[in-house]
């Protein structure tokens, strides 16, 4: 447990200013919320909280903005969750 | 079936598989290495012949089967051309680890001993997972439940209507095995994260 990270939970600020691209992971019927918070631990060492609480952003408000930084980062966290069959997608910071 | 458990002293991922399961695995997984090299990854060809031997880059079209465009997915929304890029540099390597994850399941199906042509005999298989392994059965399982999911049009919350099939409907049968799949995966995610 590392309450350091488990600090920043909100959505906000995970989109700080000076990271202006997000990676989106979109709902999607198939993929179970054991993998998905699974998947956010795995790939973006996130505490357990966390990506569970990404992941039912994700599975109830059908998005979760789960990762910030460069456009260049966003494509390779867009490229690893299709690898792992998640929908993903990146955009500019809102 | 009981699905996947880690080893409590070596850690490895187990699961014991009929022979009759693990040749449908073998064939989803075949099913699925097919249909990635079937529509081919190939750019739209230049009339200049030279400049079409040279072009090592992607397509830059979302493909037109479904299940393919599930596992294959725009990066962006709403902005073809920079969707298109992407594509270009990213789907043949997308497409080359999906299959590769597919093509090491059949290998350690096949190494733990499933025939090439399972017979009448009842066999069972040990197989036998570490962390890596386990990751790509994983990504694999998804692929798999994501391909199957597309043919068959899952939605969320349709229980209900997939129970009201007969048993006998092809497409019933289809969700079975979906469900088996889904079993397995959750099994599998439960066991690396040690939760069996």
């Amino acid at each position: 447990m590392d309450p350091g990270v488990e600090e920043d939970l909100t959505p906000d600020a995970i989109t700080v200013a000076d990271t202006p691209w997000v990676t989106v992971v979109w709902n999607d019927p198939v993929n179970l919320m054991s993998y998905v918070s699974y998947v956010f631990t795995k790939y973006f060492g996130y505490s357990k909280r966390k990506a569970e609480k990404l992941m039912l952003e994700v599975h109830e408000d059908g998005r979760s903005a789960v990762s910030s930084g460069s456009r260049e980062e966003m494509e390779r966290d867009v490229q690893a969750m299709h690898e792992y069959g998640l929908w993903a997608t990146l955009q500019k910071s809102e | 079936m009981a699905g996947f458990v880690r080893h409590r002293r070596s850690k490895q991922i187990i699961a014991t598989f009929s022979a009759f399961e693990a040749d449908l695995l073998r064939s989803l997984a075949a099913q699925l290495i097919e249909l990635l090299h079937n529509e081919a990854a190939v750019p739209a060809r230049d009339d200049d012949p030279l400049a079409a031997l040279f072009d090592f880059a992607g397509p830059t079209e979302e493909p037109e089967d479904p299940v393919l465009a599930r596992l294959l997915p725009n990066a962006y929304r709403g902005d073809a051309e920079a969707a298109g890029e992407f594509r270009r540099y990213t789907e043949g390597a997308l497409r080359d680890s999906k299959s590769r994850a597919a093509g090491s399941m059949i290998e350690a199906l096949e190494q733990a001993g499933l025939p090439q042509e399972p017979g009448p005999e009842e066999i069972t298989l040990d197989v036998e997972l570490d962390h890596e392994d386990a990751q790509v059965w994983m990504r694999s399982f998804t692929d798999l439940r994501l391909a199957l999911a597309t043919r068959l049009g899952v939605e969320e919350g349709d229980e209900e209507y997939w129970e009201s099939l007969p048993d006998e409907d092809p497409r019933a049968q289809a969700h079975h095995i979906y469900e088996w799949l889904g079993f397995l995966q959750e099994t599998l995610v439960q066991a690396v994260s040690g939760r069996r």
